[in-house]
């Protein structure tokens, strides 16, 4: 099933200093012996694992660019299987030429995520390391990888193991109670059994809460810049990402379609959607503009709704304010430099984070930064502490909360306590998925462990 | 050497609570069955506590009795006292417990066995099994007699090299005084079958007429006893009570002063002991500040004196025993007519057996009860009830007969046996069974009464009264859900009595039973139009409607798990050639062998990350095949 030898571009694409070739499967090594000459002339098949060679890529006798070679041999590397890995000149153009002589040499495109699929299918990593390793190769942005990596340490799963470990204690007393009735096990309190799920939910709650913030930190949050047209809505937005995309132009309504750019503020990773300007217009092209703007409006994660400082609020303006003012929002005020006659009072009544700043000369960035971390619930984020790596793992947490919830439900209707430790097992074991055990051993062991209990 | 004694289609050693089962089984299914006992007058003997049933061990029974079994019926025949255990606790969880007469448990059992067609029961003791060249299995007793038989089920309970300790006092023995069985276990170590050794134990009997009931918590059965067998009319009155005692400060001074005396602490017993049923010194060295642990005495039967002393279990000298007993209240002149003594005996990891409880590399040979590496009556009668059955349907060439997690306790008990494997004696717990809320005792005939009869363990009389039933319950729970009450001051004053809100409209019975405050006893005088049913036939009904949300909840997962459970895995697999599993589960799934993913996936140390290798392996298979 392994035996195809697979390539891709392992590096993020995009402009940077070095790309890396990835190449991994049985023939890896000698289909990268066809692409690079060593200045020593020796071929990588001499290599021994963890040695690297410098010389030159070629497609066939064209010379591609100059590049280090770095052979590892099955089973110690990343996939197991033998892996070279080549680093050539960064940029788009250098490293898809290159990626094409590998493929050319006999190495199929790597679908996405394979070089850790085959990582997990070889044991080299197990469940939970293979999604922080997912993470790890998306995660964009420092504090994004030490998150990540907190999880490959076991840091999620250390958490975890405390709370089903303590859910576990109070089944195996439930456990104890009923299935050795005779035995003088002391009755289980109903106080103490709330107050246990309580604990619990609270803690998973906590997680659940950091995974947006963890969220933020490491895949970015879905951004809108709204306004009226012409307010400055894409000269912030090149402000953030520091470079021209959207066109700038005095003609209000330039800015047709949404423009996406991902930019790190503070610890927050936003990917930012310019928008055409929201405004009633008879402009069909601009109207379909508007219109994707409210559909963006509705699944965001964070808005940030710009206005300008010089000229006093409209209809247009109160009419964005209606829309935004149950989303996360931060309301910019454009144009500080140009003297301020808005009613800025009459906006906080719908937008608490107020921001002035001037795009045009780059004033307020720390302001914004601040209000947006806080926002994002990052400003106090610790890279260190465990969060969820991922939609998995997260659904697994809810389906534990909820499934803790029912054992409150039906201790509160009066169901028996079959009920309740039936609902207990279902949240222990939604927990237990993401490391991998099983709730019912671990039951019976705290059981005996914990009870003096038998004939 | 040996002479040949005859032919036989089954033949099971050992006639505790599996043989029985086993043989039976077998028997009525029309095999020529053998049961061998190496005392006919151990037959069916409770060398243990004098009860059956209990927390889990009550539905055991229940469904034992439903798929056509013996256990429950000579219970309800030999009870002295029945108690629902767990009231209270949720109906998941009740659980029935006779208090029986231990001779007459046994001799009715004996007599059963002696008047059933197709069976033979024969005093010996085996010494050997082998396989012939044609298959059969040559079964060898002490006296040289040689049966050809085409199956065997070993049911050798505590016999198989048994020894018993008391302090410092050892000795090859059975339970009871009955001598052990000495050689088999050599036999059957020598076909290449692992065998390891476990240990039980057992507590003091005491002369009634020496213990002072006086100041002794009375513990008395329920009125009216219910009977364990769905064959079982009526049981007459309870007959006895138990009694209520406590071990003090001083029962934990002697036993401390004593603990380097006790074969275990000074390391003679290499058998691992069950967890749940630790010896009175084991409970006092790992819980010792608990400052007390309770005990009941329990009465043997109607026609002796003897009295079992249920919580005290322990293997510490006789003169210890003397002083620890005389230490607690009631006790203090207790004349001790059998001591306490801990059993070591011979037993083989199921890890080895089938969902069958055949030897998965031994085609013919069947495992059951302690000999499996379980503990307890119920769950020894459990599994002798499957090998029977499943021996038989092997020599009649039919389909093998397994139940599932889902179908029922003994499925659960079978599966991890086989598949989880076992630290120490394994005792059924309601914690063990993911499936409990449908896995109840009031509904085990609805769940596999109807396999018992396609096995053909149900008799027509039988059949009959049981499809009467589900169709009085089905009208009657057609006729909660039409029913509507009209509001009464007489219904409000139930309701409020009852702490649930009084109704101003019409409403349907269906949604007063629902609620968890009110159930069928309490809505007696409102409800004109009930009808006069099997008391049992209303407690499936009001469990089904109160816990219809959990129930459909638990079906789903039922449903989730039989799907996995459908990916078969192809028998011969040799699994240490599926690249990508970790080196641990491949070594787990080489021995266990497990038939779906599914089992695989119960296996401890195959891992999620194994289950998704072995799901894309298999699906690579199908797609090259």
């Amino acid at each position: 099933m392994l035996n195809k030898t697979i390539a891709a571009i392992s590096t993020a694409q995009g402009a940077g200093g070095i790309g890396v070739i990835r190449i991994s499967g049985d023939d890896a090594i000698s289909i990268a012996d066809r692409v690079f000459k060593g200045i020593n002339k020796k071929p990588l098949s001499e290599y021994d694992g963890y040695k690297a060679g410098f010389g030159y890529i070629y497609d066939d006798d064209e010379k591609l660019d100059e590049a280090v070679a770095l052979v590892f041999r099955a089973p110690h590397s990343y996939t197991g299987e033998n892996v070279v890995e080549l680093s050539c000149h960064g940029g788009i153009y250098i490293t898809k030429i290159v990626l094409r002589a590998v493929l050319n040499s006999g190495a199929v495109p790597a679908e996405p995520g394979e070089f850790t699929k085959r990582a997990f299918l070889n044991g080299k990593i197990d469940l939970t390391e293979s999604e922080a390793v997912m993470g790890i190769i998306s995660a964009k942005g420092q504090a994004a990888a030490r998150a990540a990596l907190c999880c490959k340490e076991g840091n999620l799963r250390a958490k975890l193991d405390k709370i089903a470990s303590s859910l576990i204690d109070t089944a195996a007393h439930i456990s104890a109670w009923v299935d050795f009735p005779e035995e003088d096990v002391p009755e289980v309190e109903e106080s103490v059994l709330i107050e246990s799920f309580n604990n619990a939910l609270t803690e998973l709650n906590g997680l659940i809460k950091s995974y947006d913030s963890g969220k933020a930190v490491t895949q970015g949050i879905n951004t809108v810049i709204v306004g009226k047209p012409n307010v400055g809505k894409s000269t912030l937005m090149n402000l953030l990402s520091g470079c021209e995309r959207s066109i700038v132009t005095d003609i209000p309504g330039t800015t047709r379609d949404i423009i996406e750019e991902t930019v790190t503020l503070g610890n927050v990773i936003l990917r930012l959607s310019d928008t055409a300007g929201l405004r009633e217009t008879d402009n069909a092209v601009e109207k379909i503009g508007v219109e994707k703007t409210r559909e963006r409006l509705e699944r965001c994660g964070l808005v940030i709704a710009v206005f300008d400082g010089s000229i006093p609020l409209e209809t247009d303006d109160i009419k964005l304010l209606e829309k935004i003012k149950y989303l996360p929002a931060i309301a910019v005020i454009n144009k500080s430099d140009l003297g301020n006659s808005l009613d800025v009072d009459k906006i906080k009544k719908y937008v608490p984070n107020i921001v002035e700043i001037s795009a045009k000369e780059g004033i307020g960035l720390t302001l914004l930064t601040e209000n947006v971390e806080k926002l994002c619930g990052t400003e106090n984020f610790n890279p260190s502490d465990p969060i969820l790596a991922n939609e998995r793992q997260l659904f697994k947490v809810k389906d534990s909360v909820s499934a803790l919830q029912e054992c409150i439900d039906a201790l509160n209707t009066g169901f028996g306590l079959d009920a309740v430790s039936v609902a207990l097992n279902d949240a222990i074991d939604s927990l237990l998925e993401i490391t991998g055990k099983k709730a019912a051993e671990s039951v019976v062991d705290a059981v005996f462990e914990n009870f003096c209990v038998g004939k | 050497m040996g002479y040949n004694a005859g032919k036989y289609d089954v033949a099971v050693i050992g006639a505790g609570h599996a043989g029985i089962e086993a043989g039976l089984a077998s028997a009525r299914l029309g095999c020529k069955t053998a049961v061998f006992t190496i005392n006919m007058d151990a037959v069916g003997n409770c060398p243990c506590n004098p009860s059956i049933g209990g927390t889990a061990k009550g539905h055991l029974v229940r469904e034992i009795d439903a798929l056509g079994g013996e256990m429950g019926k000579t219970a309800d025949e030999c009870f002295l006292q029945m108690r629902m255990l767990n009231r209270g606790k949720g109906p998941a969880v009740h659980s029935l417990r006779a208090q029986i007469d231990r001779r007459k448990y046994a001799s009715t059992m004996k007599h059963k066995l002696e008047m059933q067609e197709n069976l033979d029961l024969r005093q010996a003791e085996i010494i050997s099994i082998n396989q012939s060249e044609s298959g059969d299995w040559l079964v060898e007793t002490r006296m040289n007699a040689v049966f050809t038989c085409k199956t065997v089920i070993i049911a050798t309970g505590t016999f198989l090299g048994g020894k018993i300790y008391v302090g410092e006092v050892s000795y090859e023995s059975g339970p009871d005084g009955i001598f052990p069985a000495s050689f088999l276990g050599e036999s059957i170590r020598e076909l290449g079958i692992e065998t390891r050794r476990f240990k039980t134990g057992t507590p003091a009997r005491v002369l009634k007429s020496s213990i002072d009931f006086s100041e002794l918590d009375v513990q008395p059965g329920d009125e009216p006893p219910v009977p364990f067998s769905y064959d079982t009319k009526s049981l007459g009155e309870n007959k006895v009570v138990c009694h209520i005692s406590y071990t003090n400060e001083q029962t934990k001074d002697v036993i401390l002063k004593n603990i380097h005396r006790s074969p275990l602490y000074a390391g003679k017993i290499e058998g691992i002991g069950p967890r749940y049923c630790p010896s009175i010194e084991d409970k006092i060295m790992r819980f010792a500040d608990k400052p007390r642990h309770q005990l009941f005495i329990e009465p043997c039967g109607i026609d002796t004196e003897e009295m079992y002393i249920q919580g005290m279990s322990s293997s510490l000298p006789e003169e210890v025993q003397l002083e620890f007993y005389h230490t607690i209240k009631g006790l203090e002149n207790a004349l001790i007519m059998r001591s306490a003594y801990a059993i070591e005996y011979d037993c083989i990891d199921p890890l080895q057996l089938d969902a069958t409880l055949e030897f998965t590399d031994y085609p013919g040979l069947y495992g059951a009860g302690q000999f499996n590496g379980s503990s307890g009556y119920e769950e020894a009668a459990a599994q002798g009830l499957i090998a029977g059955i499943n021996a038989a349907l092997r020599v009649k060439g039919k389909e093998p007969f397994v139940l599932d997690r889902a179908s029922s306790y003994i499925g659960t008990l079978i599966d991890d046996l086989v598949t989880k494997g076992v630290a120490d004696p394994y005792r059924m717990m309601t914690s063990r069974s993911e499936y409990r809320l449908i896995l109840r005792q009031d509904n085990a005939d609805t769940r596999l009464t109807p396999l018992g009869r396609k096995i053909g363990l149900i008799s027509d009389s039988r059949w009959e009264s049981f499809n009467v039933k589900q169709q009085q319950k089905k009208a009657e729970y057609k006729r909660l859900k039409k029913t509507v009450i009209a509001p009464s001051e007489e219904l409000n004053k139930i309701l409020v009595s009852r702490e649930t809100s009084e109704v101003t409209t019409g409403i349907r019975l269906i949604d007063l039973i629902k609620r968890p405050q009110l159930d069928y006893e309490s809505l007696k005088s409102i409800d004109i139009t009930r009808p006069n049913l099997d008391p049992n036939i209303f407690e499936q009904v009001e469990i089904e409607v109160k816990y219809e949300g959990y129930i459909k909840r638990q079906e789903a997962q039922i449903e989730q798990m039989r799907r996995l459970e459908s990916k078969s895995l192809p028998k011969n697999t040799d699994y240490s050639t599926i690249s990508g599993l970790r080196l641990e589960a491949q070594e787990k799934l080489n021995k266990i062998k497990p038939h779906n993913i599914g089992q695989a996936s119960r296996i401890s140390g195959v891992s999620p990350a194994d289950i998704s290798v072995l799901v894309i392996w298999l699906s690579q298979l199908k797609n090259k095949g």
